[in-house]
């Protein structure tokens, strides 16, 4: 099947080794450990496998056949056709980081395409090859600026209405480094205006990462703080949602320095939570600070153009203990799907698609406030996420909804037990009016449940 | 290898020329050899910062390698070569003319004897390969 | 030819894609928050995909020819892995949604955490980590965890072999702990007499990649193990390499605490042109409360009429979060996809075939290239890619001629303590008749070294484009293909 050795094969290379069998190969291996018995199911045929497989994948509710309104850091975006199928080429997926310039062309520009599209929605100089995902891009932004200030300033402030899954990451990473300290206000997890974090920034502080539009969907001017954050040096990183930015202004125009983010909604399934893709774009000063492979351009020996990985002397392979950051290889395969998906929507369809989100998630907005026993929360502009306060428990109201084959929004008591009753709810493309109007007859369905 | 006998060696690889107190700074031709084409420079100290001997002064890089430049002498910065951020090469070109890094006004003379002089600096290097 | 970018096929005014139009009344919108410019290409569907396919074909890749990377572990990739993954049920799933609603995905997570442990000989094990280099900063937090969790502060140093991955001691760093160096002995093992000086209480533990870089299975592994522990120190298997040892041995038997899994590398997922990898970590039994949060679980045990309730469950001394949900689900597919495939004897079947390979392919080269190590190896083998009577020619020359003979080159300078060092793996998944064909590549330019050695400094002359300019790259710094304002 996969190993394509017949017996006289393996006979005559055995023969030119001068072994008599396979084990024979493992001599080394302490005795009493060697050959252990596995006690794992035995082996399928491929046909018995994707039976077995399809069973457990129709275990799942899944989104294509249920409708879907939760959000809170993955969404249910439409993933074009050509996306996947050009994935699906071999000399794409079967490669690996392009070590090799001269038979890795299509990867290296593949890249390096990804890294302007990236620089050019965000509206930043440059972008690197990738980070794992949203949560762990913004880690990296944080560390990098620590770095930056050579641990002198130790101080990070996050904004309390970031992702709280990136918060913890954030935690997970900075727990390494003893001196340094994070900041979040604590009881402001509601509809914080990240102008209030304007005092807590000091001579002290290396950051400030905010979250664009933020983890409860406000849309806030991040000038001000930006002002604020550089009259004190420090610097400002934003993590933003890619498709906002079909229809927001980029954060670039708020003077920040780092803009992170999810590029899941980037033409990449959800796929239960993975593999996402993390970006990374800054100001081209900033470049060395940054981890993370970057793709530059350059020319061969007869002038022709191509491209190669860059600035290698930042990374592990070369700096070892001195590098700032561990990755390496990242999450080559979402890039170029995030890339085709950039090219293929390009500048109208991106517009579109982020409009569509927008309009459709405020009309549910406004139809739910109408609802008796229902208050739209969210006041500030929003993209496609909002807020609403539900008149009962939102896992009751869920569970109601789901029996009727709607995915319900974000509960938003298991991230805040101050917001209770508050439900968080994502509206995007794929969700039709009827869709829409199943979720306010079930809402209100619920009230009476 | 060029290895000038005025000069005084440290064995992460700076040279040192001392005139009265004042202390000149970069890299030996071996160095620039090792880390090949140098593409990028970054200084970490400023004019009147202190440094103490085996301070980490700048960091070299080159497309295959990075390394730190250390200071061979305690002191107090004098001058920094801030022009070869722009033409980091010159470092490959001329390591100790044009491509000299700081000049430092020495706190401490006596570091200075515990530096190579060139014939024992270059079978130091020898010695590395 | 010279492909160009997207930004040099885009054409104003051409659309890829058109939505249906909105089916709710419009709102107002922001106007303080609106963009001016959306500097974003203009394409086609054909345009798109025929800038793609062309790029496809600009790269070399497993499905194309022989790829002998080492410490890669480029085998073939099984095409029904994709279709797996693929699977509606799996693709369409939010990582939210209520764990009523997703158990097929969580019963997957469950088998392939449980099949993992048995394989690897560990006790409990994460499946969050993004990729290797992930996986082994999960692993040292956790040792720095264990170590505090039991008020052993001073405990700050981490012992890393000569012939480790340079993620050892960057990780090692990034985890705040101090690496330092341990050397290897004249076999390629590591050198215990500077173990043992090197072991005191300020050891945290030792980063272990056995088979090591070299491909060489330590001779004294469990002794090593054994000093570490000993010094209160803690044993991290650095799992790169495990295709060598499935079914053969298994490291939490050895004695190994921790140990990170690629399952891009072992377990056939896509290597991806450089991701998405996975890299699972797999802790013995006195680790397991300090995984990150969460790992999959029962919730509550089958009974007669139900299946049990499959969810996440908190460790209790957790490292905490290290990213977004729950792992490379998608890659968690195919790595089940492939093991099941394989049952036991499959598994050791695959390392039995990965390591002959390997050994022919070691017999039939060290005739024509210096072998700094010449013992059994397992996986893969380290030969010089330099000869004292063909001056000026280098490993890097040797690789670049490679590639006019279509075969993808080895890992060239790695790892370090080799000099110009060619590291070959070839996979359990090549035939004898490919090997064959490396094999007299591989002779032929050793020949061309000695006697045509321009052949070599001039090459790839077959390949889509020559050698490149790496300087300029990183001086001149064209990191994005067109901006508004240029």
């Amino acid at each position: 099947m996969f190993i394509p050795h017949t017996d006289v094969e393996r006979q005559e290379m055995l023969k030119i080794i001068g072994k008599k069998d396979l084990s024979e190969l493992f001599n080394v291996i302490p005795e009493e450990f060697r050959f252990p018995d596995l006690d794992i199911p035995h082996a399928l045929s491929e046909m018995e496998a994707q039976q077995q497989f399809s069973n457990l994948a129709g275990a799942n509710n899944a989104c294509d056949e249920m409708t879907c309104f939760l959000g809170a850091g993955a969404y249910n975006h439409y993933v074009p056709a050509a996306v996947d199928f050009l994935l699906h080429r071999g000399d794409f997926f079967t490669a690996y980081t392009p070590y090799q310039p001269e038979i890795s062309q299509g990867t290296l520009q593949a890249i390096f395409e990804f890294q302007s599209l990236i620089a050019n929605l965000t509206g930043m100089e440059i972008a690197n090859a990738s980070h794992y995902d949203g949560a762990t891009a913004a880690a990296e932004a944080c560390i990098s600026a620590y770095h930056h200030f050579r641990g002198k300033r130790p101080k990070l402030v996050l904004s309390p209405n970031l992702n709280p899954q990136y918060l913890e990451t954030i935690h997970t990473y900075f727990g390494m480094l003893d001196e340094s300290k994070l900041v979040v206000p604590e009881d402001q997890m509601a509809f914080s205006d990240p102008n209030k974090l304007a005092d807590l920034i000091d001579s002290e502080t290396a950051l400030v990462l905010v979250q664009y539009p933020d983890f409860l969907g406000n849309i806030y001017d991040l000038t001000a703080i930006t002002t604020k954050a550089h009259e004190q040096g420090a610097l400002v990183a934003v993590s933003v949602n890619p498709i906002a930015l079909g229809l927001l202004k980029p954060p670039a125009d708020f003077g920040v320095d780092f803009v992170v983010g999810e590029g899941q909604p980037l033409g990449i399934p959800m796929s239960f939570g993975g593999p996402y893709l993390g970006f990374f774009a800054t100001r081209k000063e900033l470049v060395r600070k940054i981890s993370g492979r970057i793709v530059g351009e350059t020319v061969d020996g007869t002038g022709k153009r191509g491209y190669v990985l860059t600035l290698t002397a930042r990374e592990q392979h070369i700096r070892r203990d001195k590098a700032t950051s561990n990755i390496c290889t990242n999450q080559g395969l979402m890039t170029l799907a995030a890339t085709i998906y950039m090219s293929l929507l390009g500048k109208s369809g991106m517009r579109e698609v982020a409009e569509l989100c927008y309009h459709k998630a405020h009309y549910a907005a406004q139809q739910i406030a109408e609802l008796k026993g229902y208050k739209l929360v969210t006041q500030q502009p929003f993209f496609n996420e909002f807020v609403i306060e539900c008149p009962k428990n939102v896992s009751v109201i869920n569970q109601h909804m789901l029996e009727h084959g709607l995915i319900g929004g974000f509960d938003l008591e298991k991230v805040n037990p101050k917001l209770k009753n508050q439900m968080l709810i994502a509206v995007t493309e794929m969700n039709s009016r009827e869709e829409i109007d199943l979720l306010l007859d079930l809402l209100e369905e619920a009230l009476h449940d | 290898m060029n290895t000038p006998s005025n000069l005084k060696y440290a064995k992460t690889d700076e040279w040192v020329k001392l005139d009265g107190s004042i202390a000149t700074i970069g890299v030996s031709d071996y160095a620039q050899d090792q880390l090949s084409d140098i593409v990028f420079i970054e200084f970490n100290r400023e004019t009147d910062d202190k440094v103490s001997k085996g301070d980490a002064l700048a960091t070299i890089e080159s497309v295959k390698a990075a390394g730190d430049v250390n200071s061979p002498v305690s002191g107090k910065v004098l001058e920094v070569n801030e022009g070869l951020s722009d033409i980091p090469e010159t470092i490959n070109d001329d390591p100790y003319e044009k491509g000299w890094l700081y000049k430092i006004e020495v706190s401490d003379p006596s570091e200075m004897d515990e530096l190579m002089d060139a014939a024992a600096y270059e079978k130091y290097c020898e010695g590395r390969h | 030819m010279t492909e160009p970018t997207v930004y040099e096929l885009s054409s104003p005014g051409r659309v890829g894609i058109e939505y249906a139009h909105l089916d709710v009344p419009p709102s107002e919108l922001p106007d303080a928050f609106m963009r001016e410019e959306l500097p974003l290409p203009e394409l086609s569907e054909l345009d798109v995909v025929r800038h793609f396919t062309h790029l496809s074909q600009l790269n070399y890749s497993i499905d194309g020819g022989f790829y002998p990377l080492g410490s890669c572990t480029m085998k073939y990739n099984p095409r029904i892995n994709e279709v797996t993954a693929r699977m509606p049920g799996f693709l369409k799933v939010h990582p939210l949604q209520p764990i009523e609603t997703v158990q097929g995905s969580l019963v997957v997570m469950y088998l392939l955490q449980e099949t993992l442990k048995e394989i690897t000989g560990f006790s409990a094990i994460t499946l969050q980590p993004a990729a290797g280099a992930h996986g082994e900063l999960v692993g040292s937090l956790i040792m720095r965890a264990y170590h505090r969790s039991r008020g052993d502060m001073k405990r700050t140093k981490v012992l890393v072999p000569d012939s480790a991955h340079g993620t050892n001691p960057a990780t090692s760093s990034m985890a705040g702990f101090t690496p330092v160096n341990v050397p290897s002995d004249a076999r390629g093992n590591v050198d215990i007499e500077k173990l043992r000086e090197l072991c005191d209480d300020t050891l945290a533990g030792l980063m272990l990649t056995n088979p090591n870089t070299l491909g060489l299975f330590d001779e004294h592994v469990l002794e090593v193990i054994d000093i570490v522990h000993q010094a209160g120190g803690l044993v991290y298997g650095d799992g790169a390499n495990l295709n060598a040892l499935l079914g053969v041995t298994r490291p939490g038997d050895l004695g190994f605490d921790i140990m990170h899994i690629n399952l891009h590398k072992t377990f056939s997922t896509p290597h991806g042109g450089g991701g998405p990898g996975s890299g699972p970590v797999a802790v013995a039994a006195h680790l397991a409360d300090f995984l990150p949060d969460p790992v999959v679980g029962i919730l509550e045990e089958a009974t007669d009429e139900l299946p049990p309730l499959y969810g996440f469950v908190h460790p209790p001394q957790s490292i905490g979060r290290i990213k977004s949900f729950h792992g490379h689900f998608g890659i968690i597919v195919r790595a089940l996809t492939y093991i099941m495939m394989q049952g036991p004897e499959g598994l050791r079947a695959v390392a039995e075939h990965a390591v002959l390979n390997a050994n022919y392919l070691m017999e039939l080269l060290k005739q024509d290239y210096t072998l700094p190590y010449d013992r059994d190896c397992m996986h893969e083998f380290v030969l010089e890619g330099v000869w004292p009577d063909a001056e000026g020619v280098h490993a890097l020359d040797v690789a670049k001629r490679l590639m006019d003979y279509g075969m993808h080159p080895p890992t060239n300078y790695f790892p370090l303590i080799v000099n110009e060092a060619l590291m070959i793996e070839p996979t359990e998944t090549e035939s004898k008749q490919t090997l064959d064909v490396f094999v007299d590549a591989m002779k032929k330019i050793a020949k061309e070294a000695h006697e045509q050695p321009e052949l070599l400094h001039e090459a790839p002359h077959n390949t889509p484009i020559g050698r490149l300019d790496e300087v300029k790259a990183a001086k001149d710094l064209v990191l994005c293909c067109w901006r508004p304002e240029e």
